[in-house]
């Protein structure tokens, strides 16, 4: 499953660009509006489907497994510090959840990332995620796998 | 200069009815350039499968005065305030070029239409109308170009990296920016002098692009953008909401949730 936008509903705030953990929220080069740049690598988080303001994210699932007429959909309501969820099946079966929201407020547990040092463009352009290769406890470079121990033909 | 029309000084040289054929040929170009847009992205046609799913999908029967009192209520708060951009500088940003280009595109055909030959007496209200319009749009349209928009807020591109999206508002400000010069140019009696004539060639080559480049620009979300508020509003009321969830009703269980940060966290 990966997420796409809806196109007419989108207003290109940025949300989804800001949160997305895999970088893969990019802005359209042609309508200005957000779009999944790789599907692939999406991690069906739903973070940028919570963060939207205009709910113009949705996720879509593989025909095959989730076939047409199922939908997931999610409203966050900061000021109410809820989580809707409605779930529908295939069968016409519905579900409502209601949740707390559970992330802590910036600043508290999360870091207070605006007023953090500003990445230079070398930086912003790099592949590297925020505090890479920090973060992950690694001590310089990231590890690379070298091209010549891959194995051959296995790859397409 | 603020009070003089800048068209019946033009009709000195140019005579008004090839004006208001430039007027004419612009609003063909609209209509040319958002046709082929709907035919090409198959947006209308999605518009009306989603009413239809939503028709199915609802759980409220509206009444013709209820559909009306929603519609009427999108038109003066949706659209009229662009409330979908929520509340900050993009908001007032869109609101200047918005209602800036509408008071100068209303302000352009009144006098080219009305007051546009050479003894006609153009009441102050119009010029002003279009100066004022001019301003609006070139200070929303500059402050969105150079510091809110989403390449360069959200995405740390500079700003002086310009891709297909940025036509319209370039065109936008160009169209006002070179206008506005130009009459300011015209005010000053200079008798054809080399630089008002060039800010006038520029001034109708950008509405040419603005005009002409529909098709290749953002120009027609002025259109489509009422459409989604209005559907998106009717479905709220219906109940089918997209298959969104219904906004919750028990908050005071969970209490304040929390205030996000503005998207800069590139």
């Amino acid at each position: 499953m990966s997420t796409f936008v809806y196109m007419t509903r989108c207003d290109g705030c940025g949300h989804c660009v800001d949160i997305c953990p895999s970088d893969i929220m990019h802005i359209d080069e042609n309508i200005r509006r957000a779009k999944n740049i790789e599907p692939n690598f999406c991690w069906e988080c739903y973070s940028c489907v919570k963060a939207c303001p205009n709910h113009a994210i949705d996720v879509r699932g593989y025909a095959d497994f989730a076939p047409m007429g199922h939908s997931v959909r999610v409203r966050r309501e900061e000021e109410k510090g809820t989580i809707s969820w409605k779930i529908k099946f295939r069968n016409g079966t519905e579900k409502n959840f209601v949740s707390p929201i559970t992330t802590k407020p910036w600043g508290k547990f999360i870091p207070k990332l605006a007023d953090g040092d500003k990445p230079n463009q070398g930086e912003i352009n790099s592949q590297r995620l925020y505090t890479e290769p920090e973060g992950l406890n690694i001590d310089g470079e990231l590890p690379t796998v070298p091209k010549e121990s891959f194995k051959k033909g296995v790859y397409y | 200069m603020f009070a003089t029309n800048p068209f019946s000084i033009l009709a000195e040289t140019v005579p008004s009815v090839v004006m208001q054929g430039f007027v004419v040929l612009m609003i063909l170009l609209i209509v040319a350039g958002t046709l082929l847009d709907i035919i090409h992205k198959k947006n209308v046609k999605y518009f009306f499968e989603n009413a239809k799913k939503a028709k199915k999908n609802a759980t409220k029967e509206l009444t013709t005065g209820e559909r009306i009192a929603v519609v009427s209520k999108t038109i003066a708060y949706d659209i009229g305030t662009t409330s979908e951009l929520g509340a900050g500088k993009r908001r007032v940003a869109h609101l200047l070029g918005m209602y800036g280009t509408i008071l100068f595109w209303i302000g352009s055909v009144v006098m080219i239409f009305c007051y546009s030959s050479a003894n006609a007496e153009t009441p102050t209200i119009w010029p002003m109308i279009w100066h004022v319009g001019a301003l609006m749009t070139i200070l929303g349209g500059s402050w969105f170009w150079f510091f809110l928009r989403v390449d360069v807020y959200s995405e740390a591109q500079p700003w002086y990296r310009i891709i297909k999206a940025d036509l319209f508002v370039l065109a936008l400000i160009a169209t006002s920016l070179t206008g506005f010069i130009w009459s300011y140019l015209q005010s000053l009696n200079l008798e054809g002098r080399w630089d008002a004539n060039l800010f006038l060639v520029l001034f109708i080559v950008s509405n040419l692009v603005l005009f002409g480049g529909v098709y290749w620009s953002k120009f027609a979300h002025m259109f489509y953008k009422p459409g989604a508020a209005i559907q998106k509003n009717l479905a709220e009321a219906d109940g089918s909401r997209d298959n969104l969830p219904p906004p919750a009703d028990a908050p005071e269980q969970f209490g304040l949730g929390i205030k996000r940060e503005q998207p800069k966290h590139y």
